[in-house]
């Protein structure tokens, strides 16, 4: 039976013409020990035997042509498997100029794998091209097109460019599809080398076939991202073809799970989500045909739920307009509460866009993403670390960032580590709730993230330690710098830090190491040592250590105390006196001499606590007046000015001259000019604090602008944002920095009276995040207290956010409790809080979106709303239903991913029965529902016969090598 | 740019095909990225999404049998439009070969690459019709 069966199949694979056997028995075999390699030693043996033995061959006279077809496929796989093969390059090249078309492909198809596109080859391969482009036979010309997009580089365009533009009008679909494909490849490549040609793109999206329109998608949506305003004019054919779409126009066989062209839809939406970006009268023409998607669009499919996602992300980015943004937000909920990972995260995502918009939205969600947060999945995580970061305000930093610093130190990976790291410092900055904080979460950043963070992080630490609150308030500023301190000294003790922070830690100790009197000068200078001694240092920080050392023994000697040298200092200064690095020499000279300078000199070059001063620098270097006149007593030459030195240029003449010349960068003739006199810092003190000064501005962050494009503020605060954007802003608000938070900069309110808000949320903030503790701690709900807490603290705030009594504040995350608690009882209490919180909020104008609709988007009852997560209530059918379908539609969406039968699989189960009993393997056999569209599964038996009849058997380490990938 | 790579590596770890579209990448290079995120990626579990995070771009990635279908894409690339652009591929082969295995791409490697390059050029999803990605392979099967 089983015999039958094998030969039923190669005699079926003998007619097709396309079976195993049409392959020698070197390539089977060879197939086949790669498969049962047990290891990646064991595969790399094979291959290297392998390359031995086709070096050989390959070179061999007049190797039949389908022979050397099979070579050259065995050298792809050589490279494939990571091992260099470049013997057989050029035999790959002469490939492509063999007459069969099969032939030609596979060679056009080892060149593009085997060659980067600036290999010596290439230029052999450009005539091959030129000359099949001009093939009769219409599969020859798509196999050069499709070289072309890999291997003509930006030299060779003009050789195949004019071939190419005629191909734009030929006959068959296939190649004109292909020729727009390597024009858009020419523009990736050299933009100018086609500027001319830009119109045919146009062109082609009139193209009668779909394929060709759908293919000339791609260049559009890369010119239309690189200059949106010349393509306005088309946001109407783009609607008019997405409409087309959606309603079936096009062929059938573009359908794809019942859904019309899905891949050409989703690439309409990110081209018109690119022209509506905050173009209005745009964002008007696309509105109609996104509501018909968000009524069409099933979520029942994946591909489905993939054009709802980018209808929102279109929803997004567009003028925003109510009715679709909710829409976009009901998806989004769909998304969150799916059981699937993959929606989750999209739904992360999504909300993220949309908070954007309305920060509202996310209140809706919060259990769901505190989910999402503490899920062991790397990936859902970090999505939503990202989108915590996005809603980050004053009121929940504190929960944000030590939560992102603790997932900062569990994680290995470098460059995420960089990325939270850089997003921490930057939400520390701009909504630090007291200094204290600040240094502290500063200090876990560069403890474990210090050598990745930007310099500038840690002059903005020193400055803030050296600034403090203000002037008014010298106490607190102190007490801020001892406790920095006292911190820095406990940190000491640890084994390993990194350079950055100990530049830090140095400064901060030789600054503010001995003021409060607490440690005396030779400890401290005893630790400075330790510092260049025990953590294998580099050269910045045992400069920012001898620097520190000199300020003490300064202020020490300014005091009128007597320094003594420490010998493991006598030491240091002798090591650094004696460094290969000048800058290390010279600070350590400027110590030994400073000692023994008397106390008054000292206390006029090292000043106390003046790293904060403002610095003048005398560019007349008048006081050198004195010393100059007397040089030309003494017979000295007077000193002639730059400008009248040369009668050539004046200096601004040599400054445009310069200016111009570093833009043209062409030769210059002339003798250079002498270098301009820079005035040389007297002291290294000094260095370090004109750095200081000169801080670098803190970047705007990406969201924040764009939401200043989205919706309308008030002048006022716009302005002060941008004021608040430039640096860290200590003076003008007290204990609260950066600018003003999101909400409350959108909200209409006044910038005075943002202050007070400011001012007040801190406190409520506190009080409130203990206030949960205590309530949530006795009151063990369905959903668990731990959440619950984390919920309010990240969200809480924000609902009493836009209610201005900070009493209401606190009730917010009790009220939550209860109706988690007690969902019997949710009907009588939620209109109770429904009603408070609606006499006590204002109208919430976040949006002004140019149509009176605001009052659906925004009065959204955040505990309406988390009533629908927990249990359902009459109020909120809505939300019901999408519960319940997402629930519906769970199975399904899982029995697409899943590998093993999920439980409610019978439909297929029954199917492919038989055939679990005939063969063991199948038990683990995909189910994909809906693509049973290849043979019987009996073929695959077949199939595994055969495999066995030409010597292939699966083995113990590989017993899935036969398993069909599809049902 | 959208696709940086597509992947087919077999829950061994063993690359079975691999197509790059960003840049050229020296042999180490691509040994070295391939280990990587192979690694990644097998290391999952199903409950996990198929989405991960690598550098500045992701890897959307299926499993079929035992084979790991892993498509590298930028950051702005929509991940459950990959996630089904996988399975079309899958479906295309599997309407060629019939109940396609891993062998059946083993053996016919180039006929997997002519169908990959039909359905992407310039790292963008050009074609999604079957018929249309298969009728020039046929005709080439045809004509041999």
């Amino acid at each position: 039976m089983e015999q039958l069966k094998t030969i039923g199949r190669e005699l079926a694979m003998g007619s097709q013409g396309g079976g195993w056997t049409g392959q020698s028995k070197e390539f089977l075999d060879l197939v086949k020990s790669i498969g049962e390699a047990r290891s990646k030693a064991e595969e790399d043996r094979i291959i290297l035997r392998e390359i031995e033995s086709l070096r050989r061959r390959i070179a061999e006279p007049d190797v039949p042509r389908r022979r050397m077809k099979e070579y050259i496929i065995r050298l792809v796989y050589a490279e494939m498997l990571g091992h260099d093969a470049s013997f057989g390059y050029i035999h790959a090249v002469k490939m492509t100029h063999d007459d069969s078309l099969s032939l030609k492909r596979t060679g056009y198809l080892a060149v593009t794998l085997f060659l980067s596109d600036d290999h010596d080859l290439i230029i052999l391969i450009v005539n091959t091209i030129q000359k099949d482009l001009r093939s009769d036979n219409y599969l020859i010309v798509c196999a050069a097109l499709v070289a072309a997009c890999k291997l003509i580089n930006e030299e060779t365009i003009p050789a195949v460019l004019p071939q190419v533009v005629d191909l734009l009008a030929h006959p068959k679909e296939a190649v004109r599809k292909k020729a727009v494909m390597a024009l858009h490849r020419f523009y990736q490549r050299s933009p100018a080398s086609v500027s001319h040609l830009i119109s045919n793109f146009r062109k082609r999206l009139c193209d009668n076939d779909p394929g060709v329109m759908g293919a000339t998608l791609c260049p559009l949506f890369d010119l239309i991202t690189a200059d949106v305003n010349s393509y306005k004019d088309l946001v109407i054919s783009f609607v008019s073809i997405l409409k087309q779409v959606t309603e079936r126009r096009l062929p059938k066989v573009y359908d794809y799970h019942q859904m019309p062209a899905p891949f050409i839809q989703i690439k309409l939406l990110k081209i018109l989500a690119l022209l509506g970006s905050g173009d209005k009268q745009a964002s008007g023409h696309i509105y109609n045909v996104l509501g018909d998607l968000f009524r069409k669009c099933e979520s029942s499919s994946n591909i489905g739920n993939a054009v709802l996602y980018e209808c929102i992300c279109c929803v997004s980015s567009i003028h925003p307009n109510a009715k679709l943004l909710d829409a976009a937000a009901e998806s989004t909920s769909k998304f969150l509460k799916s059981d699937s990972h993959n929606l989750k995260y999209m739904g992360i995502d999504a909300l993220g866009r949309l908070i954007k918009i309305n920060p509202d939205i996310a209140e809706e969600h919060q259990l769901a993403v505190i989910d999402c947060l503490e899920d062991p999945d790397d990936t859902l995580k970090r999505k939503t670390f990202e989108l915590l970061y996005k809603m980050t305000k004053s009121t929940n930093v504190e929960v944000i960032v030590d939560r992102m610093i603790d997932y900062m130190i569990s994680i290995n990976d470098n460059h995420y580590k960089t990325e939270i790291a850089s997003r921490c410092v930057e939400l520390a900055e701009q909504f630090a709730p007291s200094n204290q904080w600040f240094i502290q979460t500063m200090n876990k950043v560069f403890a474990h993230a210090g050598d990745l963070v930007n310099v500038r992080v840690a002059h903005n630490l020193m400055r803030l330690i050296a600034e403090g609150f203000g002037e008014d308030d010298e106490g607190a500023d102190s007490q801020l710098r001892s406790s920095a301190v006292n911190s820095y000294l406990r940190i000491l003790g640890e084994p390993k830090l990194p350079s950055l922070f100990l530049q830090v830690i140095c400064w901060v100790l030789g600054e503010y190491g001995i003021s409060d009197g607490k440690y005396s000068a030779s400890y401290i200078i005893g630790k400075l040592c330790d510092v260049t001694e025990a953590h294998l240092c580099n050269d910045t920080v045992k400069a920012y250590a001898i620097s520190a050392i000199m300020k003490i023994c300064a202020f020490e000697i300014a005091a009128g105390r007597k320094v003594e040298m420490l010998p493991e200092c006598q030491s240091l200064i002798d090591e650094l006196s004696a460094s290969h690095s000048t800058d290390l020499q010279q600070r350590a000279y400027e110590l030994q001499a400073s000692l023994c300078l008397d106390s008054q000199t000292v206390e006029i070059v090292m000043p106390l606590d003046a790293s904060c001063e403002d610095i003048e620098v005398d560019r007349n270097l008048s006081f050198l007046n004195s010393f100059v006149q007397q040089s030309i007593e003494k017979g000295a030459r007077p000193y002639i000015p730059e400008s009248e030195r040369s009668s050539m240029f004046s200096v601004s003449n040599y400054k445009s001259h310069y200016q111009h010349e570093a833009s043209s960068h062409t030769l210059r003739f002339e003798a250079y000019e002498l270098p301009k006199p820079a005035p040389t810092p007297a002291t290294p003190q000094i260095s370090v604090s004109t750095r200081i000064t000169d801080l670098v501005p803190v970047p705007e962050m990406t969201y924040y602008t764009e939401n200043n494009q989205a919706s309308k503020l008030p002048p006022v605060s716009d302005a002060s944002s941008a004021d608040h954007g430039i640096k860290l802003h200590l003076d003008g608000v007290q204990k609260k920095w950066g600018r003003p938070t999101y909400s409350s900069s959108s909200s209409t309110s006044s910038s005075s009276e943002k202050k007070i808000n400011g001012v007040t949320h801190l406190d409520g903030v506190s009080l409130q995040s203990r206030g949960t503790s205590y309530d949530s701690k006795g009151q063990q709900s369905e959903v668990s207290a731990e959440k619950q807490k984390l919920a309010a603290s990240l969200f809480g705030a924000s609902a009493g956010k836009t209610e201005k009594k900070p009493t209401s504040t606190q009730r917010a995350p009790k009220a939550n409790t209860a109706t988690a608690e007690r969902p019997g009882v949710t009907g009588a209490v939620s209109p109770e809080i429904s009603k408070q919180k609606a006499a006590s909020s204002p109208s919430p104008d976040l949006l002004d979106l140019g149509e009176p609709i605001t009052a659906t988007t925004t009065t959204i009852d955040p505990f309406e709303q988390l009533e629908g997560l927990i249990g359902p209530t009459p109020g909120t059918s809505t939300l019901d239903n999408s519960v319940t379908t997402s629930e519906q539609k769970a199975p399904d969406l899982m029995a697409l991913y899943t590998d093993t039968p999920p439980s409610s699989s019978s439909s297929i189960g029954s199917a492919s029965g038989d055939i679990h009993s005939a063969d063991k393997n199948l038990q683990m056999a995909k189910n994909v529902p809906a693509i049973k569209k290849g043979p019987n599964p009996q073929d695959s038996l077949q199939k595994d016969a055969t495999a066995r009849h030409v010597g292939v058997t699966p083995t113990g380490n590989n017993p899935n090598l036969f398993r069909d990938l599809l049902g | 740019m959208g696709i940086r790579f597509v992947l087919l590596v077999n829950k061994q770890g063993q690359t079975r095909l691999a197509q790059y579209y960003a840049e050229h990448l020296t042999l180490d290079e691509r040994r070295a990225l391939e280990g990587e995120i192979v690694r990644k990626c097998l290391a999952r579990t199903e409950q996990q999404c198929s989405f991960v995070e690598h550098r500045n771009y992701k890897i959307v990635y299926r499993r079929y049998a035992s084979l790991f279908f892993l498509v590298g894409v930028d950051n702005d690339e929509n991940e459950l439009a990959i996630l089904e652009f996988i399975h079309l591929f899958v479906e295309t082969m599997d309407r060629h070969f019939g109940n396609v295995c891993e062998l059946d791409i083993m053996f016919h490697l180039e006929k997997a690459h002519f169908m990959l390059e039909e359905m992407v050029m310039n790292g963008c999803i050009v074609e999604t019709s079957k018929s249309n990605i298969l009728t020039p392979i046929q005709l080439m099967d045809k004509a041999s």
